[in-house]
């Protein structure tokens, strides 16, 4: 019975060395010089614009990762044509690349100089790289495959009686899909959506290459905690990281109530 | 046209979506970097990998990565012996915790290193800047793979086989060793393949602790970025190819030990 001990011992002494510990003292510098500096730092006018910017990546990633997601999935599952298994295994290829390497790709397309198709974007006076719609692109791309990998199993689970039944009661497609498939698949997809927007308000790397850095511009919050730390005001950074910390916390919270539910059905 | 079972309309309006919106965000980019690397033919990719700066990050990358894969694997597989087989307050708590640094954005991550083991460490342990920074790093951001991986098939496994064991004389060593690690094996290397994938890409957590010194202490996504920034596009896509195959590869041997997995379940 001591062996439970120490093994309980070895096991939580590491979680909190490696997790614990440090976080919280994230929250205690933040802190240390009152509230008031902390709501100070994290309300200035680059640190509003950086919050609001991330909100739009969020807004804008989310809802059309997880329409590609959900139609990626009903794809797979029920659709048999050759090279299905193919689509299958690069959905998942975002999760094997280096989030510097898909900053890179997307400059490589849409860089004014080095990219495929920049210059014509830039003739139509659009700009992507160095601006929104680039650090969007780098937002979907790395948080693409969550909505269907979760999707994809309660898929399969749920099978196409429901469906077959309903077609035969003269529904249409449509019809069908909001009122039979769709309640059936909510959990998995809600836990998908949760991951994507995870990720979508975490990402860094991605973000950090194609957005050129503009302070006040195109800095996300991210990226306003990397460039607070790098300016020495260390009470920034960790006050804007404090936030972060508590949307990963309010994911965890959201990822706990919704995976029993995605178990039950 | 359109199969009863199949509830969007129209199948090849669905798949024609899918794999155009898969293509614009990420295939057609992925190619726009392989095309890059080769651009001024195969010696200029060569000559792109193998220099000197090049190597040393690849080399502490895969380095790294294989170090903290070999932690995981031990520690991983410990938290989820202890969160399946152990009860103590608070671990439901504990459990949901260990999905904390896939919520949280990696430059926190690193951030949150660097308030603990960086020059104002409160215990007065500093690592920042050194090789002992990128290897805690990459264990925070990999942390929950094993555990996660392993967590469900030590929920299902059949006690019974263990308690027979026992019954037969069997030490709890030998039990272990026996009888519960065959059956864990498959999810324990799943998840070191998920963790050496993540690990290998890693840049967030990397930034702030590591101090990205050439040699010492850069990694290879890192070095990747330097050579973004100083407009070197062609190294930076030479590199990129090479994480991306270690990356893939060992993914491929992921996908083969969770459906030896699967199968096993069945």
């Amino acid at each position: 019975m001591r062996s439970k001990y120490a093994l309980r011992f070895v096991a939580l002494a590491y979680l909190a060395l490696l997790l614990g510990v440090p976080v919280v003292l994230v929250f205690v510098n933040a802190f240390q010089d009152g509230i008031g500096a902390a709501w100070d730092a994290v309300t200035t006018p680059e640190a509003q614009h950086a919050f609001w910017l991330t909100f739009v990546m969020v807004a804008v990633a989310v809802p059309l990762n997880t329409i590609f997601g959900v139609v990626a999935a009903l794809v797979i599952v029920r659709q048999r044509f050759r090279g299905r298994a193919l689509l299958n295994a690069a959905i998942d290829l975002p999760f094997a690349v280096s989030p510097v390497v898909v900053g890179l790709s997307l400059l490589l397309v849409y860089g004014t100089r080095d990219g495929w198709v920049g210059n014509w974007f830039a003739e139509q006076g659009i700009r992507i790289i160095f601006s929104t719609p680039g650090m969007i692109l780098a937002t979907m791309f790395v948080s693409l495959p969550f909505v269907v990998r979760e999707t994809i199993p309660v898929l399969r689970e749920i099978g196409t009686e429901q469906e077959q039944a309903a077609a035969t009661l003269g529904a249409g497609p449509f019809q069908t899909f909001f009122r039979i498939t769709l309640p059936a698949i909510r959990w998995g997809v809600a836990y998908g959506v949760v991951l994507t927007t995870a990720r979508a308000l975490g990402e860094f790397g991605a973000v950090s290459i194609v957005s050129g850095k503009l302070s006040g511009q195109t800095e996300t919050a991210t990226l306003l905690v990397e460039s607070e730390f790098r300016r020495f005001n260390e009470t920034g950074a960790y006050a804007a990281s404090v936030v972060l910390c508590v949307l990963a916390l309010v994911t965890l919270l959201a990822m706990n109530l919704i995976k029993p539910k995605e178990a039950r059905t | 046209m359109v199969s009863r079972a199949v509830p969007i309309p129209g199948a090849a309006l669905s798949r024609g979506l899918a794999i155009g919106y898969l293509s614009i965000v990420a295939l057609i980019p992925l190619a726009a970097v392989v095309s890059k690397s080769f651009e001024n033919g195969i010696d200029s990719f060569w000559n792109a990998v193998t220099s000197p700066q090049a190597v040393a990050s690849l080399k502490l990358t895969l380095g790294a990565s294989l170090v903290v894969v070999l932690i995981n694997v031990a520690f991983g597989t410990l938290i989820a012996w202890v969160l399946v087989r152990d009860e103590f307050p608070g671990k439901s708590v504990v459990n949901s915790l260990i999905d904390l640094p896939f919520a949280l954005p990696t430059i926190v991550a690193g951030l949150t290193l660097l308030a603990f083991y960086g020059p104002d460490s409160p215990v007065g342990i500093n690592v920042a800047f050194t090789r002992t920074a990128v290897v805690m790093a990459l264990l925070f951001v990999t942390l929950p793979f094993v555990v996660r991986a392993v967590q469900p098939v030590l929920l299902e496994l059949d006690r019974e086989m263990e308690q027979a064991a026992e019954s037969l004389g069997a030490s709890r060593a030998t039990v272990f060793r026996r009888i519960i690690l065959p059956n864990l094996t498959p999810a324990i290397l799943a998840g070191a393949g998920l963790a050496f994938a993540r690990a290998v890409g890693e840049f967030g957590s990397l930034v702030l602790i590591t101090g990205n010194i050439p040699f010492k202490t850069q990694a290879a996504s890192v070095f990747i970025f330097s050579m973004v920034e100083s407009d070197n596009p062609v190294a930076a896509s030479a590199v990129s190819v090479v994480l991306l195959v270690i990356a893939l590869a060992v993914l491929l041997v992921f996908g083969y030990f969770s459906k030896r997995a699967l199968r096993h379940e069945e």
